[in-house]
């Protein structure tokens, strides 16, 4: 339930973190208390297109019959340092495995609707 | 938490242990067999068992522990929060806190699991903690969900396949002197471990815990009570389980544990504490049974809990630190997770006080403590520190 509005703004496209609406700390996946004030006041910041391979990893066995046509794929945890550093799981779409690298510029890239969902997703910046 | 020291281990059981699905007897069967051997061993009739403890929502409740057994006072019945194998030293703590409080006399801490009966343990299930902002992005499998934290660790500190691949060496080596291994006769070559299949960058096949079914269990109770048993005790000198800030979002769930301890296994805080319980320095540790979910974890364990340097974990094992018999700190002896058997790290518990019996099958010479940990990058995750007097 507080995770309902997230993916309401991902289907308006727009990637939103929950703020604290009273001291500001951004926090991912979103919760009901700030956990530095213990404020309920809940504001919501748009990410910036831009973010960063933080860590990643790359999928090689399928731990569910069907991923099994999707491997190898990377899954990488991209983190926006303007919104307290605050990290999304996700992946980057147009990056071969041996080329992911800690540390890579991405830029946000929807992908969608499935069953009314779009999925926050990413490419490579342009260098 | 303990602090006293006045709890121990009186009795250790285990079933045999298989790959998943070859064992013919249920999952619950197995728990009371691992129960009543542990109860033999200690020589204490099963009837005054009064407690019992386990993690990871082990399916074989208390209750009909009790009932099968033919228990007929049950004064005690707690599991431990959190998945995987966070809790395995946990409960083993719950059991302390319970015969130091005086709320139970003789608790059993046990750990069934026949994965191949049960849902299969790690794979992809509705309702996973965060699930919705994992499992759209094929983060479906804790090998994937603790890789890019051990990813960071390579980028941070220049961690490499090489020094995983001595954590998996090390395990299959002592698991080959241990009859009742899973892999014991399965020799790991380094050219083999790197040909190995990947699973999930950076983790191969051989860095990955094995899947089995077996059980096992430790009995605890006070040094007071034991001294009327058939084994010497085995003091528990410090027991913890808990976690630090944010880890409720780490690396299970949505990767926002705190940055500067985004490449650990959630256990910095753990550690430390731990120690001053128990009185001791690292360096006054003999062996160590470091759970071993993963290889790159246990290189990250060692670092949490002080057995060197952050970031050093990696040239640590690789400097022969971990192996046995000549290394400082031999780890996993019995082959651990990765070659012994996968009951969550109780076994891990269970080789530590046949260390300090002196009856392991890779027996470090003289060994008068043990350092043993459950699950890590997971949250709570626990520890405690095993003695002979």
């Amino acid at each position: 339930m507080d995770e309902m509005a997230f993916w309401e703004h991902c289907a308006a496209r727009r990637l939103m973190f929950q703020r604290c609406g009273e001291c500001g700390l951004h926090r991912h996946p979103p919760i009901p208390i700030c956990p530095a004030c213990r404020s309920n006041r809940i504001a919501w910041s748009e990410a910036p297109a831009e973010g960063e391979v933080f860590s990643y990893t790359v999928v090689h066995h399928p731990s569910h019959p069907a991923m099994a046509a999707c491997v190898p794929y990377n899954v990488a945890i991209v983190a926006f340092p303007s919104l307290d550093n605050v990290r999304l799981i996700s992946n980057v779409v147009d990056v071969p495995p041996e080329q992911m690298a800690v540390g890579m510029k991405v830029r946000l890239h929807w992908e969608g609707p499935v069953d009314g969902i779009w999925l926050p997703r990413f490419r490579r910046s342009e260098a | 938490m303990s602090t006293s020291g006045r709890a121990c281990i009186a009795g250790i059981g285990q079933t045999e242990y298989t790959r998943w699905g070859r064992i013919d007897r249920s999952e619950f069967q197995l728990a009371c067999e691992a129960t009543m051997a542990a109860a033999a061993d200690a020589g204490l009739p099963v009837e005054e068992l009064d407690g019992f403890t386990s993690f990871s929502g082990d399916r074989s409740e208390a209750a009909l522990l009790q009932t099968a057994l033919g228990i007929p006072r049950l004064r005690y019945a707690a599991m431990v929060w959190g998945g995987g194998g966070g809790g395995s030293c946990g409960a083993v703590d719950q059991a302390v806190a319970a015969v130091e409080s005086g709320l139970a006399n003789y608790v059993i801490a046990f750990r069934s699991l026949a994965q191949g009966q049960s849902p299969r343990f790690g794979r992809h299930r509705d309702g996973r903690l965060h699930g919705s902002f994992t499992a759209p992005f094929g983060m479906l499998a804790p090998a994937a969900m603790t890789a890019p934290t051990v990813r960071r660790h390579m980028h941070l500190y220049g961690t490499s396949s090489e020094h995983m691949a001595e954590v998996a060496m090390v395990c299959r080596d002592n698991a080959s002197r241990n009859p009742n291994a899973v892999m014991r006769d399965r020799p790991l070559t380094r050219e083999a471990y790197h040909q190995a299949r990947m699973i999930a960058d950076p983790f191969r096949l051989n860095d990955c815990c094995l899947e089995t079914d077996g059980a096992c269990a430790v009995l605890v109770t006070t040094i007071e009570r034991a001294r009327d048993l058939r084994r010497a005790p085995v003091r528990i000198l410090a027991s913890s389980h808990g976690s630090g800030p944010g880890w409720g979002s780490g690396a299970l769930g949505s990767h926002n544990m705190p940055v500067d301890v985004y490449a650990s296994v959630n256990s910095r805080t753990l550690g430390p504490e731990l120690f001053a319980r128990a009185g001791l320095k690292t360096s006054d540790i003999d062996v160590a049974q470091i759970y071993d979910n993963f290889t790159g974890l246990v290189i990250m364990a060692l670092e949490d809990y002080g057995f060197c340097p952050i970031g050093e974990g990696g040239p640590f094992v690789a400097s022969g630190a971990i192996r046995w018999p000549d290394g400082d700190l031999p780890i996993n002896t019995a082959g651990g997770n990765l070659s012994e058997a996968y009951v969550h790290g109780l076994n891990h518990v269970v080789e530590g006080v046949r260390q300090l019996r002196g009856e392991s099958t890779s027996q470090v010479e003289g060994a008068r403590t043990c350092f043993v940990c459950g699950g890590l990058g997971v949250a709570p995750t626990s520890a405690v520190i095993l003695a002979r007097d």
